[in-house]
């Protein structure tokens, strides 16, 4: 019998929210941490505005719908998967993993979702109100009616390969048996995503920016749903719009490969 | 005072022999903490080739670049991660006890415990920090006069010891609230904006530039890396430094009568 996933999902994440709910200050702090430190980085490229019209033909506010799009999906990239990658390390680590096995239900969808923190949320809204307050203000712009529909599908598809990086960096854990730095090395690897592709230029820019578009797609996460919605593409990455759909497939069946495989070499620490 | 010596050279031995045992880890991780310093690279030369302009504020686009890596060196002196939480730590789980007992002060056990955390780690990142300011030592306007570099050590060294007990005092504060989690956080985005971390502080308008001044964190990153660029030099360097001095002096008597009042409050229940 096939449990319902769906159902599944949603008693997760109503649990974590009542145990969410029950620090309640807790859950304030956290949520005005990540906020706070968003808006930092928001003085700080106002402050870089200030000595510069733009950023590799980024204006101002364009350049504020970038940080919107990478504040909407990391925020649900950290409220849905960064718990329990974080998690899955100490799992394999304790043994605890055994009874995630045992479950009656996919080992990968167990693991990837059981918590979901919602303080990290936050930022979402944040984002909403950025992206309200910097698209009327950037010069020229035409809103159509497939922007909107576009933009939500790409921050998702952004989520979801950001994701199978993700579990591709948590599954060596379990062939390490413990990756403490694994939150380092996610912060350092996404920090690429940050930026405007086009500023990787030069010598040593341009194979970095291909090796971030094609091996490891993270540099089309950000890049292209900001693209969409702050300069409406030009017909030349039209192509960038479509391999960002095929990246994420790739990426998503290739994760779900090395999962697999990282799986098969767990050798429970306990009983 | 020659026994007190033999207890903490002691110390001293046991604290990096402890640290030591984890030294490949270490070198690659600090290997990694150079990363976000390409981006850093790639955005500056982005900034400059659309500002069309040889300088911000003084900067060239090669100081951004060598003012960022010596702020990773200077951070490396003043950063002190866990030290506050660690603190913070033993006062809510009772363990600060065993210094109250016993002969030792907490205070200057930690310093020799973070004398010996530094010292190794100075050993095992001295690689990595010699193999990056080598590649990129087309970055640097060349070595500064004795003088100058004289002021940049003595910079540094202060740098440790602000750092250290502006931290430490930090952490003391759990003797009064217990939950200082928050309160960290804070300081923790203080120190990364107002330490010129992020940016040179110069390029900060008023009010903003005058307020750093009168805040110590600037002495974390950003002094030393100026001084070093000659970005503050002759009379203006040497009061920096005595302000620098001033406030290092500031924190050791502020941790130290921390101590005591949080000890003469601290009730501890249980074994």
């Amino acid at each position: 019998m096939h449990p319902s996933y769906l159902g599944v999902f949603l008693t997760f994440a109503r649990n974590s929210l009542i145990r969410d709910m029950t620090f309640r200050t807790n859950f304030i702090i956290e949520a005005i941490s990540s906020v706070s430190w968003m808006i930092m980085n928001l003085g700080f490229y106002t402050l870089v505005y200030q000595f510069t019209p733009s950023i590799a033909d980024w204006g101002k506010y364009e350049f504020f719908v970038f940080i919107a799009t990478t504040m909407f999906i990391n925020s649900l990239v950290q409220a849905f998967f960064m718990p329990n990658m974080q998690e899955l390390s100490e799992l394999v680590r304790t043994g605890g993993l055994d009874f995630a096995l045992l479950k009656p239900i996919d080992t990968q969808f167990l693991v990837s979702l059981h918590r979901v923190n919602w303080s990290s949320l936050g930022n979402f809204f944040v984002a909403l109100l950025l992206l309200a307050y910097s698209l009327p203000r950037i010069e020229g712009l035409q809103l159509s009616p497939w922007q909107y529909l576009l933009y939500p599908l790409y921050v998702f598809l952004g989520v979801w390969i950001l994701y199978s990086v993700m579990i591709g960096l948590a599954a060596t854990s379990i062939w390490l048996g413990r990756n403490q730095s694994l939150y380092d090395f996610w912060f350092y690897i996404t920090n690429f995503s940050r930026y405007p592709m086009e500023i990787y230029d030069g010598p040593w820019g341009t194979p970095l920016q291909k090796f971030f578009t094609f091996v490891i797609p993270i540099l089309v996460v950000i890049n292209v749903p900001a693209q969409l919605m702050a300069k409406p593409l030009i017909d030349a990455d039209w192509w960038l719009a479509g391999f960002a759909i095929l990246a994420t497939v790739f990426s998503l069946i290739a994760s779900r490969w090395v999962f697999k495989l990282a799986l098969r070499s767990y050798r429970s620490a306990s009983s | 005072m020659h026994a007190r010596v033999a207890t903490w050279w002691t110390i001293l031995k046991i604290c990096v022999e402890e640290r030591l045992v984890y030294r490949g880890d270490f070198a690659l991780g600090t290997l990694m903490r150079f990363l976000p310093i390409v981006t850093q690279i790639f955005l500056w030369s982005a900034v400059f080739v659309a500002a069309e302009t040889k300088g911000i504020k003084g900067y060239s686009s090669t100081d951004v670049i060598a003012y960022y890596l010596l702020t990773m060196l200077a951070r490396a002196f003043s950063s002190m991660p866990g030290l506050a939480t660690g603190i913070a730590r033993q006062v809510r789980e009772g363990e600060i006890k065993k210094f109250m007992i016993q002969p030792i002060d907490l205070v200057s056990y930690l310093l020799l415990a973070r004398i010996a955390h530094k010292l190794v780690y100075y050993l095992v990142a001295a690689g990595p920090f010699a193999l990056v300011y080598y590649l990129c030592r087309s970055y640097f306007p060349g070595w500064p006069t004795p003088e100058v570099f004289v002021v940049f050590v003595c910079s540094l060294v202060l740098s440790f010891m602000l750092g250290f007990f502006l931290e430490a005092s930090m952490g003391l504060i759990a003797f009064w609230f217990l939950e200082v989690t928050s309160l960290l956080f804070v300081y923790m985005l203080f120190t990364f904006f107002f330490s010129g971390h992020m940016f040179p502080l110069d390029f900060l308008p008023e009010p903003w530039s005058t307020i750093v001044d009168f805040m110590p964190f600037k002495y974390m990153a950003y002094f030393p890396a100026a001084v070093f660029l000659g970005k503050v030099e002759g009379p203006e360097m040497w009061q920096g430094l005595a302000i620098q001095t001033g406030w290092v002096l500031l924190f050791i008597v502020v941790c130290r009568r921390m101590m005591h009042a949080g000890y003469a409050r601290y009730s501890g229940y249980g074994g």
